[in-house]
């Protein structure tokens, strides 16, 4: 039975259409003077995050709450997890206390796959970002966001779009789920990265890769801007951030070599001067914080899909 | 009534009402709305989706007809209201959009096709107050089949269809499907 989402490559188009639609209903929810829906009524979601994360974990908590599912969040600082106990504790307590469903942030790979597939706890897994391998509601509301601009918000909208995602993909769990999901809903995306930021076995994603950012730039209908994550390198990726910046950052000259159309994305946070520009992230272009809006009523949609019905309507095998 | 060609029997069911008769009762629903309220100022019709969006959409075309201005229509998705949410996996959510003006004050008319159980309208009764305060909720149904399991009843009725619990009633309208009718399928049609 589905009833975890762990990598967005668990996701087939049909699912990951229905996230879209279904969130696209969710968004008008902003709309309305009652921002609550009784979907999850009585339901327990427990945000567990081990690494640091302010906005994901509000988004999963905002989303949760408009849903009327309580919420318990659990994070590893001031928590018995810093007191070492192990992920298998935790998970038996979280199941103790009846969680419906638990949203797991955690700094190694797998942890997720661990937590669903252990047999330690019952309740449907979220992955919110594990070490470097995945990030699949990040990836869905990226989705969402295109599909809004560039699909018209319909079913198939994505196909053939060409999206450039751009810098650090070798520590970006967000470049990896983009990269599945966009796969499944028929768009095209380039990754452009020196090569010492792009992963080893790139050449078994579903994507194009290129050195060569200008290039690229006035092909793209999106192009996805990621953080260089310095807490993540321990040794030379390139030899200064100026000529990171020079050679892979977008500022407002090479955003003038971009379509009309096109829209400039981040997943946050950002380092405006290193990757992006602040002319790039303020201009009309720049669809970030309407991604930060986008996140909750997607994970609204991935919550209710998960959790508001007698079994789940998307997801992972079991 | 007597107009009314024979039911015809198939393997797709009794027809209970053809295209001419769906036409003629939405007609006669919309005069009814319209001679209950005193003219449509204040009026919001609000479709179940997904067969009763097009039904209101139809009653609002008749209307502007009538009184010469558009009434507001949209439509109200009561999927997360339902009490049978948890008894069924996680259903896809279909559109709920409200016209401009809000409800707050209005005189809101409920469109469905076969009002049933009464189940259906319960859930709308619950997400209307999400919404807003109308001053007055009426239901206007293409086809009511009795069986109420709620003290609910509809204002603006079709059909009135005697049925037995076996039977299913559909309705099909062009836009969404092929044609318009209204059948009886099942033991006993």
């Amino acid at each position: 039975m589905k009833r975890h989402l762990l990598s967005a490559a668990d996701l087939s188009r049909d699912d990951a259409e229905l996230v879209l639609t279904t969130a696209d209903e969710m968004r008008s929810l902003a709309d309305r003077p009652i921002k609550k829906l009784p979907a999850l009524r009585g339901r327990t979601v427990v945000n567990l995050f081990f690494e640091d994360s302010t906005r994901t974990r509000i988004s999963f908590e905002a989303a949760a709450k408009r849903l009327s599912a309580d919420v318990i969040n659990f994070s590893a600082k001031g928590s018995s997890l810093s007191k070492g106990e192990s992920l298998k504790d935790t998970a038996l307590t979280l199941e103790a206390m009846g969680a419906d469903a638990v949203v797991v942030r955690h700094g190694s790979s797998g942890a997720p796959h661990l937590l669903a597939h252990s047999g330690w706890v019952r309740s449907s897994v979220v992955n919110a970002g594990d070490g470097t391998h995945e990030h699949p509601t990040q990836a869905l509301l990226d989705a969402f966001t295109m599909w809004k601009h560039l699909g018209e918000s319909k079913p198939g909208g994505l196909e053939g779009r060409k999206v450039a995602i751009v810098g650090d993909v070798l520590h970006s769990r967000v470049a990896r789920s983009n990269a599945l999901l966009l796969q499944t809903l028929g768009a095209e995306v380039t990754l452009v990265a020196p090569p010492t930021l792009l992963p080893v076995g790139i050449e078994g994603w579903p994507v194009e890769t290129s050195y060569d950012l200008d290039s690229v730039l006035p092909k793209a209908d999106a192009v996805m801007m990621l953080r260089v994550q310095r807490e993540r390198m321990h040794g030379g990726f390139f030899p200064t951030a100026r000529e990171y910046s020079r050679r892979y950052g977008l500022d407002g000259k090479r955003m003038a070599t971009l379509q009309d159309h096109t829209i400039v994305m981040h997943p946050g946070p950002m380092v405006r001067g290193m990757e992006i520009t602040a002319d790039v992230a303020d201009s009309d272009r720049s669809v970030i914080v309407e991604q930060v809006t986008n996140g909750v009523a997607v994970r609204m949609a991935v919550l209710y899909l998960l959790l508001g019905g007698s079994e789940p309507a998307v997801g992972g095998e079991e | 009534m007597c107009a009314q060609p024979a039911p015809e029997e198939s393997a797709e069911g009794r027809v209970v009402l053809d295209a001419r008769d769906i036409t003629r009762a939405l007609t006669r629903i919309s005069h009814e709305i319209l001679e209950r309220n005193r003219g449509a100022g204040d009026l919001v019709l609000l479709g179940i989706p997904s067969r009763g969006v097009p039904l209101a959409q139809r009653i609002a075309e008749r209307m502007a007809a009538v009184e010469g201005f558009d009434v507001p229509v949209g439509s109200l998705d009561v999927t997360m209201y339902r009490d049978d949410l948890r008894m069924k996996p996680a259903r896809a959510l279909l559109p709920t959009q409200i016209p401009a003006g809000g409800i707050d004050g209005k005189v809101v008319v409920l469109v469905d096709d076969v009002l049933f159980s009464g189940r259906t309208i319960r859930a709308a009764l619950d997400a209307l107050n999400d919404i807003g305060r109308p001053k007055a909720v009426r239901l206007a149904v293409l086809v009511d089949r009795g069986h109420r399991e709620l003290p609910i009843r509809a204002d603006f009725v079709g059909k009135n269809l005697p049925t037995s619990l076996v039977e299913r009633v559909k309705v099909t309208l062009a836009g969404v499907d092929e044609t318009d009718a209204v059948t009886i399928q099942g033991v006993g049609a």
